[in-house]
């Protein structure tokens, strides 16, 4: 199993995504430079979070056009696996790889803070092995995270089951009170159809080492290895 | 020939946009209380080299649909000029 980072200008998480992949998950990991054109053999991408292009336009817009992205997108249309954290998921939902698209938080400020998550489902890699009764604390650090689509869109990732991830409050309530930016239906993370491209606002690569007090995040990275080494 | 577009994207109709609303309440602090809704988007300008019109029109197009405007979140339109010397 092989990751792979993808490093636009302006990535700021990619070194601790790295890191959490590498040491705390004990994988092989590369960087990918968003001028190269392949993916040097990788099994699964992971594009971080940070402010690609300085958010300029709109937040993964330009990103979406990096040379690497033409690479990804072929990958993810071959049933390769690709996740998009934060910046991450803005750059999926603009590639058109996941439905939808995060607009500025409700509030018009940049969040930075812990807040907590409920599985939605155990049907997709990511979040097969998570308790869906259990609130999960992950910071989020972000200015466009209100992820919205249109009303038919919000039906059909219902119907197919593709919200992966709500916010709620430490005891698992999802309410507009636990909605910290405005997101549609408390959206905090989706997949794609095919189940196999993941965006979520929310950064476990933050939260996955026990030397920052929090190792929520890795109980939702670890999914990704249970599951891909059954199927290795 | 070369031209000029004057784009204008627009956040759609029924999306919040917490700028505008943000700005109003600006408005309505320096006493300018009949505005009843601000909207805001972006302008952007474009010179471009193309043999016809139909041709300079095709790529504006090409450029908002694909980059300039996200069409979930976002409508266009623009003007188009010829300014050949």
């Amino acid at each position: 199993m092989k990751f792979g980072v993808v490093v636009f200008p302006g990535s700021n998480c990619d070194d601790d995504t790295v890191y959490a992949l590498r040491v705390n998950l004990g994988q092989e990991v590369v960087k990918l430079w968003h001028k190269d054109h392949d993916l040097q053999g990788c099994d699964f991408v992971v594009l971080p979070g940070g402010f690609s292009y300085g958010d300029y336009l709109r937040s993964g817009a330009i990103a979406r056009f990096s040379p690497i992205m033409d690479a990804v997108i072929a990958h993810a249309q071959r049933g390769g696996y690709v996740m998009g954290i934060c910046n991450g998921f803005q750059v999926v939902c603009e590639a058109g790889l996941v439905p939808g698209v995060l607009l500025r938080n409700n509030g018009q400020r940049f969040i930075s803070k812990n807040i907590y998550l409920k599985a939605q489902t155990n049907q997709s890699i990511l979040t097969s092995g998570l308790d869906v009764e259990r609130a999960y604390k992950i910071p989020i650090a972000h200015a466009d995270g209100r992820y919205f689509a249109n009303a038919d869109t919000i039906k059909e990732l219902q119907d197919n089951d593709q919200i992966l991830f709500k916010y709620c409050d430490a005891n698992g309530v999802v309410s507009q009170e636990s909605n910290p930016n405005g997101s549609l239906e408390s959206i905090a993370g989706v997949c794609n159809k095919t189940r196999n491209v993941f965006g979520m606002m929310p950064h476990p690569e933050r939260a996955a080492d026990e030397a920052l007090g929090n190792a929520d995040g890795k109980l939702i990275l670890q999914q990704l290895l249970g599951v891909l080494q059954k199927q290795t | 020939m070369k031209f000029t577009a004057e784009i204008d994207v627009m956040p759609q109709k029924e999306i919040l946009d917490p700028q505008g609303k943000a700005v109003k309440l600006g408005l309505h602090n320096l006493g300018i209380d009949n505005v009843a809704d601000v909207r805001i988007g972006k302008h952007i300008t474009l010179q471009l080299d193309a043999p016809t019109e139909a041709d300079a029109r095709a790529q504006v197009e090409m450029a908002c649909n694909k980059l300039l405007a996200n069409l979930i979140m976002e409508t266009y339109s623009y003007q188009l000029a010829n300014i050949t010397a």
